[in-house]
């Protein structure tokens, strides 16, 4: 069984988002997807300050056997790409919800509300769905 | 077995199958419009004996000429060793194998093959081929694109010094991927780029910089200055690069302050006999950081589960059968064989053998320079050092000198009049360690004869 923590939002293409204080949000790949990857051996993230479009391809995680896309949840600024995953790819498989988060993200004006995001419990129903 | 896979039962067969009426109604939604009718100009079909008639007259035309054209080619001494040990049955194939580990021998063969390219260029990382100097400079201004995240702008600097066969494959390969190629121009008199003609970029997103060294007048430009320019902006720089040179001239991996970030070139002058324009291969070098953005095959070396050292094909994940339409390139294959005769000639030679090549090509050419200018209407077009090959400027036509000199025996250089109309005549000559110095005085004596038989006429 996979880890799906209840206090994040989900999407359906196994990214997961979490709301920061300062109003910002926080990215990565859920348990589920860093599983069915197997090691990951690199980790690509964007560049602060890069423009996202929700559903825009803006990460990209490889392991031994494949190299995927992460896609962006919703609309919004790169203030940050987590600058320790170029070194320690691994994090994303030890830690997917903690140390292995892959970018934070400033929203733009009302993406976080339009943003199509699942919670726990319906994305708990999606890996159900897929057998996971 | 035969050569043909499918019988005309065969295709009934499977025809029948599928419930369809020909192989033409396979193909009935493509419209008419876009269809290849008759080709033109391609002859009837000859037999096997015919073409081998066909190809010996041809062969024979060509082989009596003695040989001044280099415009990216070069003819130099290929040791009896290399062929002979290339075409073994155990290298004589074009292609990695598809169960590539399983030929270990292969892979270790390029896995050298890599070494040896990386330590001549000054870089890296090389990959395991690529099909020829040309598609490798376009694969690179793709791959700078993909790698230069701090551009948007896509725009890639091409100076015309660059040969003029590499920026038209450049161009026909990126103009439909958004990539906007912007030539450069030369210093009139120097025939290198002015660093000072980089002023009016200042302050504008260039995403690389191609620099060709030698260049395609055989001069040197001013790699240092070029690279740190490019460096300072944020800009990528790309090298195109001969590989004899380096064994005399500062590698890539060396020039400025940080080094070039993608070096490429041409490998047919290691190994490569001349031949109507390939096959021919490519290599393809970078530095570490942007290994991932590499097109192409690399082989690795690895342990396996009893500790013993083998080779392996790595970081797969970039090519097209893992990654699909986000791969680096459609490019995912090597010019196996050619690379196999380039490893080879590169271990017969060491680097001393290299060298001594590439300073007696350099030497030849210096002298053949020296003689033919002294041919009365025969100057040198750009002032300074070269590596083996210069250009000259003629008093009249180039097409009709270079016609005298095949009657005489020799093919005279490369005509730059189509591609540089502001050179006027302009011939690019070569020489390298195959002339001696007799044959340089047979050229100057021929051209010598055929500039004063036109004069007199």
């Amino acid at each position: 069984m996979s880890n799906v923590p209840a206090d994040l939002k989900y999407t359906k293409s196994h990214e997961w988002v979490r709301a920061l204080p300062d109003g910002s949000v926080e990215v990565g790949i859920t348990d589920h997807a860093q599983h069915a990857l197997g090691d990951l051996v690199f980790v690509e993230v964007p560049e602060a300050g890069r423009t996202l479009k929700a559903g825009e391809a803006c990460a990209v995680v490889e392991s031994v056997k494949a190299a995927s896309d992460v896609y962006a949840p919703l609309a919004g600024e790169v203030t940050a790409g987590n600058p320790k995953l170029q070194a320690q790819p691994e994090a994303v498989n030890a830690q997917p919800y903690g140390a292995g988060w892959l970018m934070r993200l400033k929203p733009a004006p009302g993406a976080l509300a339009a943003a199509d995001l699942l919670s726990a419990a319906d994305y708990q129903k999606v890996l159900d769905a897929e057998g996971g | 077995m035969a050569f043909i896979p499918h019988t005309s039962a065969d295709v009934a067969a499977m025809l029948a199958a599928i419930g369809a009426n020909s192989i033409e109604e396979l193909f009935d939604e493509i419209p008419q419009e876009l269809r290849t009718r008759a080709l033109e100009g391609i002859p009837e079909a000859l037999n096997e004996m015919q073409v081998g008639r066909l190809m010996s007259e041809r062969a024979r035309a060509d082989g009596a000429l003695m040989n001044f054209i280099g415009a990216g080619a070069y003819e130099h001494h290929i040791p009896a060793a290399v062929w002979a040990i290339t075409t073994r049955g155990e290298f004589y194939s074009a292609y990695t194998p598809y169960q590539a580990e399983a030929s270990q021998g292969t892979l270790q063969l390029i896995y050298e093959f890599q070494t040896m390219i990386a330590r001549l260029t000054g870089m890296e990382v090389a990959n395991a081929s690529m099909y020829d100097g040309a598609s490798a400079t376009a694969e690179a201004a793709l791959m700078a694109v993909r790698a230069n995240r701090k551009s948007s702008s896509a725009r890639i600097l091409v100076p015309t010094t660059l040969h003029p066969h590499y920026r038209r494959v450049a161009t026909a390969t990126t103009h439909n991927q958004g990539l906007k190629l912007e030539e450069l121009p030369y210093a009139a008199a120097e025939g290198t780029v002015a660093p000072a003609a980089l002023a009016r970029y200042e302050g504008e997103d260039i995403t690389a910089l191609v620099i060709q060294q030698p260049n395609f007048f055989g001069r040197f430009e001013d790699v240092d200055a070029l690279t740190d320019w490019a460096h300072a902006r944020g800009t990528l720089v790309i090298a195109v690069v001969n590989p004899t040179s380096l064994a005399l001239l500062k590698p890539p991996g060396e020039w400025g302050a940080r080094g070039a970030d993608i070096a490429v070139g041409e490998g047919q002058p290691l190994g490569v006999p001349l031949s109507s324009g390939g096959p021919y291969f490519g290599f393809m070098t970078t530095r570490m950081e942007l290994v991932r953005q590499m097109p192409g095959r690399i082989v690795g070396r690895t342990l396996d589960v009893a500790g013993k050292s083998g080779f392996t094909l790595t970081l797969q994940a970039r090519e097209q059968h893992i990654r699909r339409a986000k791969a680096t390139s459609n490019i995912c294959t090597n010019q196996g064989l050619l690379m196999t005769a380039a490893t080879i000639y590169l271990a017969l030679m060491g680097p001393q053998g290299l060298q001594r090549t590439a300073a007696a090509a350099h030497a030849r050419a210096r002298e053949l320079v020296a003689g033919l200018t002294r041919v009365p209407g025969v100057r040198q077009a750009f002032a300074g050092a070269h590596f083996h090959e210069a250009v000259l400027q003629l008093d009249r036509p180039v097409a009709g000198v270079l016609k005298g000199l095949a009657a005489r025996g020799i093919a005279g250089g490369f005509d730059l009049s189509a591609y540089y109309p502001q050179l006027g005549h302009a011939l690019l000559v070569c020489a390298t360690e195959t002339k001696t110095s007799a044959d340089l005085e047979r050229y100057r004596v021929a051209l010598s004869e055929v500039m004063q038989a036109a004069r007199a006429a």
